[in-house]
C-alpha cells in the first residue's frame, strides 16, 4: 500500500514537471497561435485584440496554474485551430493509437520472445553468428525507414493494403486491424531485434551462474535445466526492458502514424505543434508522460512477481 | 564392504591450457561403499576438477579425459548422456562451495530440494513434498515447512547449505561429492556441517568424497585422506596416519598450514 502510494505520488510529481516545461517550450519558440489564426495579413491591432481575447497577455505562471486547474477537473480546453474541445479530438484519435501500440506490443512480445530464447539456447556456434548479424543489423534501421520498405513491399508490390487508405475503427473494426498490422510491424522489427539480442544475452549470462550447474548435478538435462531454471531468471531484465519498450512503442507511433497517414495521436501532435496549436500538444505531452510512468509501474509490478528478491522493499 | 568408485589413471586436460599442463595427471583411487574419503590439496590442484569429471560436470567439449572412472562397475569416462543423466542426482549428488549462488534465486527452497525426485521419480506432488519436508529435517533444519516456502536469499550461508545437502540426499544417492562444502561457511557453522555430514554418512552408508584445502576439517570428517598436488596425487592413507608422519614435503606444509590454536584442539 505504501509502494503504490510512492507510485502515485512520483505519478503526479513527473506530471507537473513535464507539463510544465512543456508549457515553458511554448513560451521560447517563437510563433504565435494568432498568426495561424488571423493569417498574415493580419494587423498588429487585430493581433493584440485576439490575443487579449485568449489570455496570451496574462503572466505565464498564472496562465499555467489556470490550465492545471482546468486540467485537474478533467477540462483539457479548446483547441485553436479546430475550435473544438480537446477532450472530444483526443476521445477521436487516442483509440486508433492506443491499438496500433497494443498491435505492434504483441507483436514484439510473441516474435521476440520465442526467437530469444532459441537465440540463447541454440549450441550452434555458426547458427549464433548469423543471428547476431542479423539482429545488429535490423536493429540499427530506425522503424520509419521499415515503415517505407513495408508500404513499397506490401502496399505497391504486392498490393496487401493501400498505403494512406486508413480505414477508420468505427466503419470496419476488421479492416482498421488489417491496415494496422502493416505500421505495428514497421515499429515492432526494430523492437524485436534489440529483445531477442537482450534475451540471447542474459540467457548466457545466466547460463554460466551456479546454480545451473547445480540444476545439472541433479540429472537435469539441457530442455530441462532451461525452461525450469534460466529462463526465468534470463527474463529478469528483460521484462523492464520490454516496458521501455512498451513506452517507446507510443511515442514510436507519432513518426510511424506520419508514414502510414493514420489520424492518431501522433499525427494530431505534430500538426498542433506547427500550429502552435497549445492546449492539443500541452495534452497530448502530459498523456505520454503518464503512460511511461505508468507502464514502469507495471513493469516494477511484474518484476517483483517474477523476482522474489525485488520484493518487500 | 564392496567397492563403490574406482578411478584408474585419470588424466584430465584443458584445450586452453599449456600441453604439458594437465588439470589431473593420472590419478588413480577408490572409494568404498559408506567411505569417506577426503582430497586435499591448494586451489589449482586439481580437486574440483576430479569432483566434477565424476558426476558428468565437466565440459567435454573444453576438456579431454582419459583413464578410467568406474561407478559401481561401470565406466563413466566416455559413457552416454543419458546414463549419466540417470545417475545424477540419484545414484551420485554434489553440495557445492558457495550455497547462495548455487541456488536458483527465483525457486523456493522447497522446490530447489525436491528437484532429484523431479526428475527421477514419478512421485506426485504432494508425496516429494513429503520426501523433501523429511529431507528437511534429517539436514537438522528447524521448521522444514517454513524453509520449504522460502526463497534463497531469505536464508543465511549455513541454513542454505543444510538445504543443499538435503536436496543431494533426497534420493539416497550411494556417492556424495562434497566440494569445499564449508569453505564459505564460518567456524562454527563449519563444525556442525562436518558433524551432519557424517551423521548422514553412518545412517545412511553414503560415501562421501569430501573435498578442501582444510587439512584440518578433513580431520575431523575422514578416515582416509588423498593428497593433490599439480594434478597429482601425491599422497595417500589413514588421515592420522599422515598426521603423524607427512611424507611428503607438501603434505608437511598443509600440515604446517593449519592455525595452532586448531591443530592443538585436533
Amino acid at each position: 500500500m505504501k509502494y503504490v502510494i510512492k507510485k502515485v505520488i512520483a505519478l503526479i510529481i513527473t506530471l507537473l514537471v513535464v507539463s510544465f516545461l512543456a508549457f515553458l517550450a511554448f513560451q521560447i519558440i517563437p510563433g504565435d497561435p494568432t498568426t495561424r489564426i488571423l493569417g498574415s495579413e493580419a494587423t498588429p491591432e487585430m493581433v493584440a485584440a485576439l490575443r487579449e481575447q485568449m489570455g496570451l497577455n496574462r503572466p505565464m505562471l498564472l496562465r499555467y496554474l489556470d490550465w492545471l486547474g482546468n486540467f485537474v477537473r478533467g477540462n483539457y480546453g479548446t483547441s485553436f485551430t479546430y475550435k473544438v474541445s480537446v477532450n472530444s479530438l483526443l476521445a477521436d484519435k487516442l483509440p486508433v493509437t492506443i491499438l496500433l501500440t497494443a498491435l505492434s506490443f504483441i507483436i514484439t512480445g510473441v516474435v521476440a520472445i520465442p526467437l530469444g530464447i532459441l537465440a540463447g539456447s541454440v549450441k550452434s556456434k555458426i547458427i549464433d553468428k548469423i543471428v547476431i548479424i542479423i539482429d545488429q543489423i535490423v536493429m540499427s534501421v530506425p522503424a520509419f525507414f521499415i515503415g517505407m520498405i513495408v508500404c513499397f513491399l506490401f502496399g505497391i508490390l504486392f498490393r496487401l493494403f493501400v498505403p494512406g487508405q486508413f480505414v477508420p475503427l468505427e466503419t470496419d473494426w476488421r479492416a482498421c486491424i488489417a491496415y494496422l498490422v502493416f505500421p505495428a510491424v514497421s515499429i515492432a522489427i526494430p523492437r524485436i531485434a534489440m529483445t531477442v539480442k537482450m534475451l540471447r544475452s542474459s540467457i548466457l549470462n545466466q547460463l554460466g551462474q551456479d546454480y545451473v550447474r547445480t540444476a545439472r548435478s541433479r540429472g537435469n538435462n539441457r530442455r530441462q535445466y532451461l525452461f525450469k531454471h534460466v529462463i526465468r531468471n534470463a527474463m529478469i531484465p528483460v521484462i523492464t526492458f520490454l516496458a521501455i519498450s512498451l513506452a517507446e512503442i507510443m511515442t514510436g507511433t507519432i513518426i510511424i502514424e506520419q508514414v502510414f497517414t493514420i489520424p492518431g495521436i501522433g499525427r494530431l501532435l505534430i500538426s498542433s505543434i506547427g500550429t502552435r496549436d497549445f492546449p492539443v500538444v500541452q495534452a497530448i505531452v502530459v498523456l505520454i508522460a503518464a503512460w511511461i510512468v505508468i507502464v514502469n509501474f507495471a513493469a516494477d509490478i511484474i518484476n517483483q512477481v517474477v523476482d522474489p528478491r525485488m520484493r518487500n522493499r | 564392504m564392496s567397492e563403490l568408485l574406482k578411478i584408474t589413471d585419470l588424466l584430465i586436460h584443458f584445450h586452453n591450457a599449456a600441453p604439458e599442463r594437465n588439470a589431473v595427471d593420472g590419478i588413480s583411487f577408490s572409494i568404498d561403499e559408506g567411505d569417506i574419503l577426503g582430497l586435499v590439496g591448494e586451489s589449482g590442484s586439481g580437486k574440483t576438477v576430479t569432483a566434477m569429471s565424476l558426476c558428468g560436470l565437466l565440459d567435454v567439449k573444453q576438456a579431454d579425459l582419459s583413464g578410467s572412472i568406474l561407478f559401481q562397475g561401470k565406466e563413466l569416462v566416455n559413457c552416454s548422456e543419458e546414463f549419466l543423466l540417470s545417475l545424477q542426482g540419484d545414484e551420485i549428488s554434489v553440495v557445492f562451495q558457495e550455497p547462495m549462488s548455487s541456488m536458483n534465486p527465483v525457486m523456493k527452497i522447497g522446490l530447489q530440494v525436491e528437484e532429484a525426485l523431479r526428475v527421477h521419480t514419478k512421485l506426485s506432488k504432494e508425496e516429494r513434498k513429503a520426501r523433501a519436508l523429511q529431507a528437511l529435517a534429517d539436514a537438522e533444519l528447524p521448521n522444514p515447512e517454513e524453509v520449504y516456502n522460502k526463497y534463497p536469499h531469505e536464508l543465511s550461508g549455513g541454513m542454505l547449505q543444510r538445504a543443499m545437502i538435503a536436496a543431494a540426499i533426497i534420493n539416497r544417492p550411494m556417492l556424495l561429492l562434497a566440494d569445499e562444502p564449508t569453505t564459505a561457511l564460518d567456524v562454527t557453522i563449519q563444525a556442525q556441517i562436518i558433524k551432519l555430514l557424517k551423521k548422514l554418512n553412518q545412517e545412511n552408508n553414503m560415501a562421501i568424497l569430501f573435498i578442501s584445502h582444510n587439512l584440518h576439517v578433513v580431520r575431523q570428517l575422514c578416515e582416509r585422506v588423498a593428497v593433490m598436488q599439480r594434478g597429482k596425487l601425491v599422497e595417500e592413507g589413514d588421515v592420522n596416519e599422515i598426521f603423524r608422519n607427512p611424507q611428503q614435503e607438501y603434505t608437511k606444509n598443509l600440515i604446517a598450514a593449519i592455525p595452532t590454536r586448531e591443530k592443538r584442539l585436533s
